[in-house]
């Protein structure tokens, strides 16, 4: 690929989504772009780079930053914050919200769902505690296209294997053909829509929980320094931001305290002050 | 150490397990059918063992029908590993005992997702 034409798509992709791509990943930019030019007839990544050029195509544009910021997914993904989540964060969450009994929980750029179907799935598996209670799960991804696959819930025999436990398998999907599909008793748990992190969140609300893991490390500093700060306006003063394994709060905003390390999960620094 | 048994008539999905078991840190031991293996486990019991369905001889589910009702039966873990992919297979293995099951084809992350569920390594 050209230089210049690698740097329009960069820059194209880096402006709408956040994702930074180094000149390392050519190949993956190749190999993601390629099944777009056929869906534009065009014969040439050369080719497309032109019509971005010409034309600022807006249908096309949105195609190139939706193919180059489909991520990998996993059921339960690193297994021990979701083991947090249900042994100590959900107790808790029972006690201090006991009064309302109404708990919201966003899954920050949720990819296929998978994360938000966990929670969803760790809540059902609690509904003696939860009976009574409203719980939200929200889950929002920029990408138009793997939303809709999170809400159909569909998943490849690979996909339900992948962090999974066979007890969830059986009790929360059923199989159609040689695909499985989470029960509506669970979809019904979780609002997937399209939203953009580095946009306005718009009427999204405030959160007890927040996932975010799995996206930050594909931003510069600055974009992800702005990205916590939107988040940290939607937390409750109280809320939890669960983010990637190994992520510490050095370059997190200043109002950011680490509140269990070994899951990479923080609270807001102004709880501490206001308790 | 901890010890693996690896059950299955096929000699490359042994060789392709064993790969990954050892790369965890498991001594692997290996058996063609449900016969051997229950002859292996009646020896020394293994920690562990991950076991295919349709096997001449024995297959999975009379090895592990067998395996559960021998004294201290119950301690290794089984996980299924099997073509057989439909939902009633899955439950029949469960209510025979198996911990887990895995439809092939498997990777090794799906295999190492599958032991650290079952806290075998750390997820």
């Amino acid at each position: 690929m050209k230089p210049d034409d690698f740097d329009l798509f960069a820059t194209l992709v880096k402006q709408r989504s956040g994702l930074v791509l180094t000149g390392d990943q050519s190949y993956l930019l190749e190999s993601r772009l390629l099944p777009v030019t056929r869906t534009y007839n065009l014969k040439s990544l050369e080719d497309m780079a032109q019509a971005v050029r010409s034309t600022r195509d807006e249908k096309l544009m949105h195609d190139i930053t939706e193919a180059m910021t489909i991520h990998d997914s996993y059921f339960l993904r690193d297994l021990k914050p979701f083991r947090y989540f249900q042994s100590t964060l959900l107790p808790q969450l029972l006690v201090k919200r006991e009064a309302k009994k109404h708990l919201r929980i966003w899954s920050a750029a949720c990819s296929s769902g998978q994360e938000a179907y966990s929670l969803a799935m760790i809540c059902a598996g609690e509904s003696d505690k939860l009976q009574g209670w409203k719980v939200d799960i929200i889950g929002t991804d920029l990408s138009r296209e793997i939303i809709a696959r999170a809400k159909s819930g569909i998943f490849t025999p690979f996909e339900v294997q992948r962090g999974l436990p066979v007890g969830m398998l059986i009790k929360y999907f059923e199989q159609s053909g040689d695909k499985w599909q989470i029960k509506d008793e669970i979809r019904q748990r979780v609002q997937f829509s399209e939203g953009n992190l580095l946009h306005d969140f718009g009427p999204i609300g405030v959160f007890d929980v927040v996932f975010c893991r799995n996206v930050l490390h594909c931003f510069d500093p600055l974009t992800k320094t702005k990205v916590l700060e939107s988040i940290s306006h939607v937390m409750l003063p109280d809320g939890m931001l669960f983010l990637s394994l190994g992520e510490t709060t050095t370059g997190l905003p200043d109002h950011f305290k680490s509140i269990h390390a070994p899951c990479s999960v923080f609270g807001l620094e102004s709880a501490a002050k206001a308790q | 150490m901890r010890t693996c048994l690896l059950v299955d008539d096929s000699r490359v999905i042994r060789k392709v397990s064993r790969q990954i078991f050892e790369s965890i840190g498991f001594v692997c031991e290996e058996a063609e059918n449900g016969k051997t293996a229950l002859e292996t486990c009646k020896t020394k019991l293994p920690d562990f063992i991950l076991l295919d369905w349709n096997m001449p001889v024995m297959n999975g589910i009379e090895f592990i029908k067998a395996l559960r009702q021998m004294p201290d039966g119950k301690n290794p873990v089984i996980v299924f590993c099997s073509v057989e992919n439909d939902m009633n297979h899955i439950r029949a293995a469960i209510e025979a005992g198996a911990n887990e099951y895995i439809m092939k084809p498997f990777d090794a992350d799906i295999i190492r997702g599958k032991l650290g569920l079952l806290d075998l390594i750390e997820a």
